[in-house]
C-alpha cells in the first residue's frame, strides 16, 4: 500500500508541476487529468473511495471537459500567443519561492508536531451520505444555491459574446 | 365627564395630522372646515369639562388623567399626565375658543392663499401644543408644549417665508426665545436635580421644605424659570423678538403673540408660584421686570408707524402688567388680566387684520384714514377693543382686570408705591397710543377705495370677541363697586390671595379717582394731539430733540442696537476671525492622514491580477509563519 | 511507515500540490492557465480536508471535500465565461492586458 501510495502522490505532483509548465493548453489539460486520477487513487488509499470517484468523475471528467470545450471555442490561430520569456529563470523563481516557504512552513507544521497512530479506516458512501444529507443538508442547500448562481452567472456572461463577439471572430478568419 | 379631558388636546393634533397629510388634494372649504372644526370640537370638549368640573368640583379641585407612561429609567419615569385644576381650566377655555374664534376669522382672512392647508395645519398644531403646555402634569410635558409653541410660532412668522425678512423675524424670534428657554430647562435640571420629581405639585409641594426662604437654590430655580417666562413673554430684555414677529399672518399674531402664547410665561410663574414665594428677591424682579417692560413697550409703542407693531409693542407692554402682577403676588389679577387682554388684543388684532386686508396690505397707519365711513363695523369693535385696552371706567373687561392689578400693586405688601406710579404712567400711556391708532386710521380724510368686509365668519368672530371683551371683565368686580368675586374663589385653590398691607375703602376710592384720570386723561391726550394738533405733532417730531426721541423710541429703545453692538458683532467678529476654523484643523489632519495613507495604499492596485494573487499568497505565508513562530 | 505517518505524507503531499498550484497562478499571465492553476489549488484544498477526515475516520473531510467541488465547479463556470468575455473584449488571454482596471 505505501508503495502505491508514493507512487500515485508523485505521479499527481509531478503532473501538476509540469501541466503548469505546458505552453499548449490540451497539453496541460492532460497532465492536469495524470494529477487527478492520481489523487483519485491516493483518496482512495486513504479510504475515501466515494470521494475518489467523484475526484475521478467531476474534476478529471466534468471540470476538464469545460476548460476542453472552451478551448476548443477559442481555437484560433495565433492564440496560444508567446508569454515571452515566461520559462526563464527570472520569471520563475520570484512565486516559486514563495510557493517554496510555504511549502516548507506546511512541512514544518507536520513534523514539528508529535504523530500518534491513528488506525486507517474506510468511510464508505453510506457513512458520506448520512452525513451530507443530515447535518450538512444546510450546507448542502448553499452549495446547490452557489451552482445555480455558476450556471446563471455563466449563462448571462457568455451568452452575450457567444453572439455579438463570435461574429466579430469570424469576421477575422 | 372629567375623563374626555384628553379629548381637548387630541382634536387639534388630529386636525394638524389630518391637514398635513392629506390636505393638500382637499377643497379650501374642507380645509377650513378640518382647521377651525377640530378647534371648535376642542373648545366644546373643553366648555363640557370646565362646566362639570365647575358644577362638581372634583375633590381638592383637581382632577389628574393619567394616559400613559412617557418612560421609565430608574426614579424618572413622568408620566404623559393631563392636570385639571381652576388654573388650567381657565387657560384651556380661552385657548380653546379664543382659538377658534380666530381660526374662524381666519377662513376669511386666509382666503385664496397658497399656504391655506399649511397655515391652519401649524395653527392646529400650536392650538394642542399650547393645551399640552396648560394641561401638563408634569415639567417634561410642559416643556414638550413650551418648545411646541415656540416651534409653531417660528413656523407661523416665518410663514410667508418667500420674503427674506420674513424669515428673519422667524429666525429672530426662535433664537431669542431659545435663550429663555434655555434658561427653563437648566432650572428644570435644578429642579429635578434637588427635588428629584419633575412633576409640578410634587416639586411645589417639596420646594419650600428642601429650601430655605431666600437660599440660593431657591432663588436660582426661580430665576431660571423667570429666564423661560422672560423669553417666552418677550419681557425685558428679551423682548426683541416679539415686534418683528408680526411679520407673520394677522391671525397668527392675534392668537400666538398676543392672545395665548406669549402668556405662556405668565401661566409659567402663576403654575410655580410656590418657588417664587420661597424667592422673595426673584419675585421683586418680576415685579420690576414687568414695570419696566410696560413702561418701554408703552412709549415705544407711542411712535410706531406699523399697526401692528403697535399692537405688537401693546402686548408687551400689557404681559408687563401680568409680570408686574406676578411681582407683587397678585396671581388671580394676573390671570384675570391675561384672559381679558385675550379677548381684546385679538379684537384688536383681528380688525386691525381686516384694515390691512381692505387696503390692500398696507400697515402704515399714516397711510389709512377715514376708515369710519369705509369701514363702519370694523370701527365700533376697534373702538371697544381700544377701550378695553385704555382701561375706559365701569363698561369694559380690560378697566377691570388691569385696575385690580394696578390696586393690588399698590396695596400689597410686595408692590409699593413706585411700582403703582410705573403702573399708572403705564396705564397713561396705553390710552394715548391704542387711540392714537384710532384716531389716525379712522377719523381724517378717507385716503383710497377699500373694499367692504363681507363675510359672515369674520363678523361673526369679531363680533364675539368685542362681546367677550365687555361682558369678560365683570366677573370680578371689586368689592366698593359690586363686589364679584367669581374669578378669584374659583381660582382660590391654585393661587392664595395675600392679605394687603393697606385697607380701606377710601384708600380705594383714591385709587379709583387715579386710574379714571390716568386713562380718561390718556384718551384726552390722544384726542388732542393726533386730532386736534396733529401737525404740531408731526413739526415736532422733525425737530432735533423730538427727532431723537422719536428714533429712540421707534427702535424700541435701541434694544436691537445694543444687543447688535453687545453680542451679534462681537460674535460675528469672532467668527470672522475663526474663518479658518481652528477647531476644524484636527479633523483636516485627520483627513490629510487618511489621503495620504490612501495615495500610498492606491499605487498597490496596480490592476495586475498576479500582483494581488501574490500579496494573498505572501500574507498567507507571514501569518502562518506568525502562527508557528509565537 | 505507519498509517500516521502515511497520513504526514498525505498532508505533505496536499502543501506541495497547493504550492504548485500557487506558482502557476503566480507565474502564467495566459487567463486558462491561471484558471487551470487554480483548479490544482482547489483540489489541493480537498485533498487536505480529505487526509484529516481520514485521521479521525471521519465523513465529514468527504463531506467538505464534496462542497469545495461544487463551489470548485461553479467557479469554473464563471471563470471560463469571464475568460470568454475577456477574450472577446481584448483578443487575448494576457492577463496584463487587464491592468488598465487599476486604481
Amino acid at each position: 500500500m505505501n508503495t502505491l501510495f508514493f507512487i500515485a502522490g508523485t505521479m499527481a505532483a509531478v503532473s501538476a508541476g509540469i501541466a503548469i509548465f505546458q505552453r499548449n493548453a490540451i497539453h496541460a489539460l492532460l497532465y492536469l487529468i495524470v494529477s487527478f486520477i492520481g489523487l483519485g487513487l491516493v483518496f482512495f488509499l486513504l479510504g475515501a473511495p466515494f470521494a475518489a470517484v467523484l475526484e475521478v468523475i467531476i474534476y478529471a471528467g466534468a471540470i476538464m471537459v469545460l476548460f476542453v470545450f472552451v478551448v476548443m471555442m477559442l481555437n484560433v490561430k495565433g492564440m496560444w500567443y508567446e508569454e515571452k520569456g515566461i520559462f526563464r529563470i527570472g520569471a520563475f523563481i520570484g512565486p516559486a519561492l514563495l510557493a517554496l516557504v510555504l511549502v516548507i512552513e506546511v512541512f514544518y507544521v507536520l513534523w514539528s508536531t508529535p504523530a500518534g497512530t491513528y488506525p486507517l479506516t474506510m468511510v464508505g458512501p453510506k457513512k458520506v451520505s448520512i452525513s451530507l444529507f443530515g447535518p450538512y443538508a444546510l450546507a448542502v442547500e448553499l452549495a446547490s444555491m452557489a451552482l445555480l448562481a455558476g450556471l446563471v452567472g455563466a449563462y448571462h456572461l457568455a451568452h452575450r459574446i457567444g453572439s455579438a463577439a463570435g461574429k466579430e471572430e469570424d469576421g477575422h478568419e | 365627564m372629567l375623563e374626555m379631558l384628553w379629548l381637548i388636546p387630541a382634536f387639534p393634533f388630529l386636525g394638524f395630522a389630518f391637514l398635513i397629510l392629506a390636505g393638500a388634494r382637499l377643497p379650501q372649504r374642507l380645509k377650513a372646515l378640518i382647521g377651525a372644526g377640530t378647534v371648535a370640537a376642542s373648545a366644546v370638549a373643553a366648555t363640557i369639562v370646565a362646566v362639570r368640573f365647575i358644577a362638581s368640583p372634583p375633590e381638592g379641585s383637581v382632577y389628574v388623567e393619567r394616559l400613559w407612561n412617557w418612560m421609565h429609567t430608574g426614579n424618572f419615569n413622568p408620566a404623559v399626565a393631563l392636570y385639571l385644576d381652576p388654573l388650567s381650566v381657565v387657560m384651556v377655555l380661552v385657548v380653546t375658543w379664543v382659538g377658534f374664534l380666530i381660526l374662524l376669522y381666519s377662513t376669511y382672512f386666509m382666503a385664496g392663499d397658497d399656504g391655506f392647508g399649511r397655515f391652519f395645519a401649524y395653527m392646529d398644531l400650536f392650538v394642542g401644543f399650547m393645551l399640552i403646555l396648560v394641561l401638563a402634569d408634569n415639567f417634561l410635558l410642559l416643556y414638550l408644549g413650551w418648545e411646541g409653541v415656540g416651534l409653531c410660532s417660528y413656523l407661523l412668522i416665518g410663514f410667508w417665508y418667500k420674503e427674506e425678512e420674513n424669515v428673519r423675524a422667524a429666525l429672530k424670534a426662535f433664537i431669542v426665545t431659545r435663550i429663555g428657554d434655555a434658561a427653563l430647562a437648566v432650572g428644570l435640571f435644578l429642579i429635578y436635580y434637588n427635588l428629584d420629581t419633575l412633576n409640578i405639585q410634587e416639586a411645589a409641594a417639596h420646594a419650600p421644605e428642601e429650601w430655605l426662604i431666600g437660599s440660593l437654590a431657591a432663588n436660582a430655580a426661580a430665576a431660571l424659570l423667570l429666564g423661560g417666562a422672560l423669553g417666552k413673554s418677550a419681557q425685558l430684555p428679551l423682548q426683541t423678538w416679539l415686534p418683528d414677529a408680526m411679520a407673520g399672518p394677522t391671525p397668527t399674531s392675534a392668537l400666538i403673540h398676543a392672545a395665548t402664547m406669549v402668556t405662556a410665561g405668565v401661566y409659567l410663574i402663576a403654575r410655580c408660584h410656590t418657588f417664587f414665594v420661597i424667592a422673595p428677591a426673584v419675585q421683586t424682579a418680576v415685579a420690576i421686570t414687568g414695570a419696566f417692560t410696560l413702561l418701554v413697550a408703552g412709549s415705544s409703542a407711542l411712535v410706531q408707524r406699523d399697526i401692528k407693531r403697535i399692537l405688537a409693542y401693546s402686548t408687551i407692554s400689557q404681559v408687563g402688567y401680568m409680570f408686574l402682577a406676578l411681582g407683587v403676588g397678585a396671581w388671580a389679577a394676573s390671570v384675570f388680566h391675561f384672559m381679558t387682554h385675550a379677548f381684546f388684543k385679538a379684537l384688536l388684532f383681528l380688525c386691525a387684520g381686516l384694515v390691512i386686508k381692505a387696503l390692500d396690505n398696507e400697515h402704515d397707519i399714516f397711510n389709512m384714514g377715514g376708515m369710519k365711513r369705509k369701514l363702519p363695523f370694523v370701527f365700533w369693535t376697534f373702538l371697544i377693543g381700544s377701550a378695553s385696552l385704555s382701561a375706559v371706567p365701569f363698561v369694559t373687561g380690560g378697566f377691570f382686570s388691569k385696575d385690580l392689578i394696578l390696586f393690588q400693586t399698590w396695596i400689597y405688601p410686595l408692590g409699593g408705591l413706585h411700582l403703582f406710579i410705573a403702573g399708572l404712567i403705564g396705564s397713561f400711556l396705553t390710552s394715548i397710543y391704542s387711540f392714537r391708532i384710532l384716531f389716525i386710521v379712522f377719523y381724517g380724510e378717507a385716503g383710497q377705495e377699500v373694499e367692504r368686509v363681507k363675510s359672515r365668519a369674520a363678523t361673526t368672530s369679531l363680533t364675539a370677541l368685542t362681546i367677550l371683551s365687555i361682558v369678560g371683565g365683570y366677573i370680578e368686580i371689586p368689592r366698593p363697586l359690586g363686589n364679584v368675586t367669581i374669578f378669584s374663589d374659583f381660582l382660590k385653590p391654585v393661587l392664595p390671595e395675600a392679605s394687603p398691607a393697606i385697607t380701606g375703602t377710601g384708600t380705594f376710592i383714591i385709587f379709583l379717582v387715579v386710574s379714571i384720570i390716568c386713562s380718561l386723561g390718556g384718551i384726552y391726550a390722544a384726542y388732542i394731539l393726533f386730532i386736534i394738533k396733529r401737525n404740531q405733532v408731526e413739526s415736532l417730531a422733525t425737530g432735533v430733540p423730538g427727532n431723537v426721541l422719536h428714533r429712540f423710541l421707534f427702535t424700541g429703545w435701541g434694544f436691537d442696537l445694543i444687543y447688535d453692538v453687545l453680542i451679534v458683532r462681537p460674535f460675528v467678529y469672532l467668527t470672522r476671525l475663526n474663518r479658518g476654523d481652528i477647531f476644524d484643523l484636527f479633523y483636516r489632519a485627520i483627513e490629510f492622514f487618511c489621503g495620504a495613507v490612501y495615495g500610498f495604499v492606491r499605487t498597490t492596485q496596480t490592476g495586475n491580477v498576479r500582483w494581488y494573487a501574490a500579496a494573498v499568497a505572501f500574507g498567507a505565508v507571514v501569518f502562518i509563519g506568525f502562527v508557528m513562530f509565537l | 511507515m505507519n498509517d500516521a505517518e502515511a497520513l504526514n505524507y498525505g498532508m505533505a503531499l496536499a502543501g506541495l500540490i497547493f504550492a504548485i498550484g500557487l506558482t502557476g497562478v503566480l507565474m502564467r499571465r495566459n487567463l486558462i492557465f491561471i484558471l487551470l492553476s487554480m483548479e490544482i489549488m482547489l483540489n489541493a484544498t480537498g485533498f487536505a480536508f480529505i487526509v484529516a477526515g481520514a485521521k479521525w475516520a471521519s465523513a465529514d473531510g468527504q463531506v467538505m471535500f464534496i462542497l469545495i467541488l461544487a463551489v470548485a465547479a461553479a467557479e469554473v463556470a464563471i471563470g471560463l465565461a469571464l475568460l470568454l468575455r475577456f477574450h472577446g473584449m481584448h483578443k487575448t488571454l494576457d492577463t496584463g492586458r487587464a491592468a488598465q482596471m487599476k486604481g
